[in-house]
C-alpha cells in the first residue's frame, strides 16, 4: 500500500460577480489529479504557473478546501482535515518557496523554529531551547544564532531555518514547494544536498513542487506533469526524460537549457521541431476546452493522456 | 575584426555605506562587439545589476568611475539630457522584474508608445499605435489588440516580460542590455523569449550584454561570458573554452553546483562560505580565496590581475594553477598511496 495516496482531487475556486457577489463560476485549480506515493521516496510534481502544482500540495496538507476526493496517509483518510492537532498536520509538514517572505521578520530564530514544538508538545523552555538547538545544528547552523532574526542570514540559511522548523515535529511526509526556486545555484546546490541526506537519515518521503526540470530530474524518483489542473503525463525520472510521450512533456523536456554550447544549434533544430509537431497536434491531445484527457498506462509506470479515440 | 560597440575602461561604481564608499563594480574593463551576446555570470550579489545600471546611467546616487564608451562616445560623462536621447533609443534595457519596473497606472500600448514617441516626435498617433501593436505581435503576444489596452497587473509574468521586451526593442537598440530576462519563467516560454533575443540580435546587428546566473541559459546563448565574482571579473573566454576548459576555482565551482537534466550526478558541488557583503569585501588578494580555504595561500597572488591566458581566454589570480575539489585531490592522494 502505499504512503500517500491522493484519488481524484479537485480543487475549485469560486468567482465571485454581480451586484450580491454570487458565485457565477468556478475556476478549477485542480480539475481530477490522482498520485500515490511510496515511504522515503521523492515523487516530483511539475508543471508551469498556474498549472496547480502548488494547489495541489496545498490541499493535501490542508491549506486549500477540497473540493472533491480523497486524499489518503498512511492508511487513514485526511482529506480536508480539520483538527488543527491531528496527527496528520503532525506527520505532514511544508517547505515554503520564498525564503525571503516565509519567515515572520519579528520573530527570532527560537521562536520561529519552536512553533510547531509549542503546538503539539508540550515542553519546558529549557527542554524547547534543547531540542531547537538540536534542529539548527542539524541543518547546519550554529547554536548561537537562536536569538538572531531571519534578516540577519543569507537565503541559504534562510531556507534552513524553514527546514529545521519542518522537521522540528519528526514528521514523515514532507510538501517542498519550490524550495529552491528563489536561491543561487551554489545555495541552491546546498539545500538540495542537504535535503537528500536528511531524507536518508530521518527517513523522509516528500512531495517535491517544482518547474526547475533539472532540479526535479535530479532528486525526483517518479515525477507528475501538470497542465491545466490535469495530469498530462506520469512515470519514473526516466520515462519523463528519455521517453515523453504527451506532446506537452516532449516540448518541456526539449525547452530545458542545454549546459553544452556545442549541441546548442542541434537542439534549437531539435526544438523548432517539436514546436512544428506541437502546433499541429494540439487538438489531438486536448479537448475543446484545451484541457488533457484520462491517463492511459502505457508501460508499467509510465502513464500518459492520450486521446480516447486513437 | 568585430566592430567594437561597448567598451568600458576601468568602470568602479560604489554606494556609500555610512560615510564610506565601497566599490560593487571593482576596476572592470570590458568589450561588446556587434552582433554578439556577451553573458555576465555570478551569484547575487556580485555586481552584475550593479553593473548594468551603471552602463544605463540608472544610478543617481553611486560614484561612479572611469570610462563606459558606447561607439567612442563617453557615457558616463554624459549630463542627464544627453543620456536620455541615447537610452532607449541606442541602449535598450530588459529589467529583472517586470512588475515593479512597469508604471502600474499606464496601459501597456501607451508605456511601449511613450518610448517611441519621446524619441521620434513626428510620429503620428495611429502610427504608433500601428507601431506597438507591430511590437506585440513580434514579442509573440497573443490578442494584441486586447492586449495594448490592458494595465500590467491583467498579464501573467510571462506576459509582462514580453512587454518589458517590446519596450526595450521599440527603437531598434544598438546595445540590448538584458538583466536575467528569463529567471522568473517557466522553461518554455523561456526558451520563446531567447529566440525572440536571438533574433533581434541576427536581424538589427545588435550587441547584448546578458545578465544571468542560469548556466544553462549561457550555454544555448551566449557568444563570450565573463564570469564575477564580488565586484571583479574573474575569468572571461568564448562559450564553448569556457564550459569545455573552464579555469579559474569559481567558474569550476558554479558549473559543478547545476543540477542539469541531461547529465547524472549524485552530489552537486557546494561552494564554501557565503558571498561576502559590500562591506566586507576582502580588497586585496584573491577575493574568491576565502572560500577555497583548502587551497595554499601562497597559490594566489598578492595583486591578482586579468591574464591572458590563451588569445580571447584571460583568468585573475594564478590561483587556478593550483585548484583541485577537495573529493578529487583526496581521490589522488588515494592512488598515490
Amino acid at each position: 500500500m502505499s504512503y500517500l495516496e491522493v484519488n481524484d482531487l479537485k480543487v475549485h475556486f469560486p468567482i465571485k460577480g454581480g451586484v450580491f457577489g454570487r458565485t457565477v463560476g468556478h475556476i478549477k485549480a485542480v480539475d481530477g489529479v490522482s498520485f500515490s506515493l511510496e515511504k522515503g521516496k521523492t515523487y516530483g510534481l511539475v508543471g508551469e504557473s498556474g498549472s496547480g502544482k502548488t494547489t495541489t500540495g496545498r490541499a493535501i496538507i490542508g491549506l486549500n478546501n477540497i473540493t472533491s476526493g480523497k486524499v489518503m496517509f498512511d492508511g487513514k483518510e485526511i482529506t480536508n482535515m480539520r483538527r488543527a492537532k491531528s496527527d496528520a498536520r503532525k506527520n505532514i509538514q511544508m517547505i515554503f518557496q520564498d525564503p525571503y517572505s516565509s519567515l515572520n521578520p519579528k520573530k527570532r530564530v527560537v521562536d520561529i523554529v519552536s512553533e510547531p514544538l509549542r503546538n503539539f508538545e508540550n515542553l519546558t523552555r529549557k527542554e524547547e531551547r534543547k531540542r531547537v538547538q538540536e534542529l539548527l545544528e542539524l541543518v547546519g547552523l550554529s547554536p548561537e544564532s537562536i536569538l538572531k532574526y531571519p534578516h540577519e542570514f543569507s537565503g541559504g540559511q534562510r531556507q534552513r531555518i524553514g527546514i529545521a522548523r519542518a522537521i522540528a515535529l519528526k514528521p514523515k511526509l514532507i510538501i517542498a514547494d519550490e524550495p529552491v526556486s528563489a536561491l543561487d545555484v551554489s545555495v541552491q546546490a546546498q539545500v538540495l544536498n542537504f535535503m537528500k541526506e536528511i531524507q536518508k537519515e530521518l527517513d523522509l518521503t516528500y512531495l517535491f513542487i517544482s518547474h526547475d526540470l533539472g532540479v526535479i530530474k535530479h532528486m525526483c524518483d517518479e515525477i507528475g506533469i501538470m497542465y491545466k489542473g490535469r495530469y498530462v503525463e506520469e512515470g519514473t525520472a526516466e520515462d519523463i526524460f528519455n521517453d515523453p510521450q504527451h506532446i506537452y512533456t516532449k516540448r518541456l523536456v526539449a525547452a530545458i537549457p542545454d549546459i553544452d554550447p556545442n549541441k546548442r544549434e542541434e537542439k534549437r533544430k531539435f526544438r523548432e521541431e517539436v514546436k512544428v509537431e506541437y502546433d499541429q497536434s494540439y487538438n489531438d491531445y486536448f479537448d475543446e476546452e484545451g484541457l488533457a484527457y484520462k491517463l492511459q498506462p502505457v508501460s508499467d509506470t509510465h502513464l500518459v493522456a492520450l486521446p480516447e479515440k486513437g | 575584426m568585430a566592430e567594437k560597440l561597448l567598451d568600458i575602461k576601468n568602470l568602479t561604481t560604489s554606494f556609500r555605506i555610512k560615510d564610506d564608499y565601497h566599490a560593487a563594480v571593482d576596476n572592470l574593463s570590458l568589450t561588446v562587439n556587434k552582433n554578439e551576446v556577451l553573458a555576465i555570470v555570478g551569484e547575487s550579489g556580485c555586481g552584475k545589476s550593479a553593473l548594468a545600471f551603471s552602463i544605463m546611467g540608472l544610478h543617481t546616487r553611486a560614484k561612479i568611475e572611469g570610462d563606459i564608451l558606447y561607439k567612442g562616445n563617453n557615457i558616463a560623462k554624459m549630463s542627464p539630457s544627453e543620456l536620455n536621447k541615447v537610452r532607449g533609443n541606442d541602449l535598450g534595457m530588459i529589467f529583472q522584474d517586470p512588475l515593479t519596473s512597469l508604471n502600474p497606472l499606464m496601459e501597456v500600448g501607451e508605456q511601449i508608445g511613450e518610448t517611441l514617441y519621446l524619441h521620434n516626435k513626428n510620429m503620428s498617433k495611429n502610427a504608433r499605435r500601428e507601431k506597438v501593436l507591430d511590437l506585440l505581435n513580434k514579442v509573440g503576444i497573443p490578442r494584441a489588440e486586447h492586449v495594448i489596452n490592458q494595465f500590467p497587473h491583467e498579464l501573467s509574468g510571462g506576459m509582462r516580460q514580453r512587454v518589458m521586451i517590446a519596450m526595450a526593442i521599440a527603437n531598434k537598440p544598438e546595445l540590448l542590455i538584458a538583466d536575467e530576462p528569463t529567471t522568473a519563467l517557466d522553461v518554455t516560454i523561456q526558451s520563446q523569449i531567447l529566440d525572440l533575443i536571438n533574433k533581434l540580435k541576427d536581424e538589427m546587428d545588435s550587441g547584448i550584454v546578458l545578465i544571468t546566473h542560469d548556466l544553462g541559459v549561457v550555454a544555448e546563448m551566449a557568444d563570450r561570458v565573463a564570469v564575477m565574482y564580488a565586484g571583479q571579473i574573474v575569468e572571461v573566454a568564448d562559450v564553448k573554452t569556457l564550459f569545455e576548459s573552464p579555469l579559474h576555482p569559481y567558474t569550476r565551482s558554479l558549473l559543478n553546483s547545476v543540477p542539469n537534466a541531461n547529465t547524472e550526478q549524485d552530489e552537486l558541488h557546494v561552494i564554501q562560505g557565503i558571498v561576502p557583503s559590500l562591506q566586507n569585501l576582502p580588497r586585496e588578494g584573491c577575493r574568491f580565496g576565502a572560500r577555497i580555504p583548502w587551497i595554499d595561500e601562497s597559490a594566489h597572488e598578492k595583486h591578482p590581475e586579468l591574464k591572458e591566458v590563451a588569445p580571447g581566454h584571460q583568468v585573475r589570480c594564478t590561483c587556478y594553477k593550483h585548484f583541485s575539489f577537495p573529493d578529487e585531490s583526496k581521490e589522488e592522494q588515494h592512488v598515490l598511496s
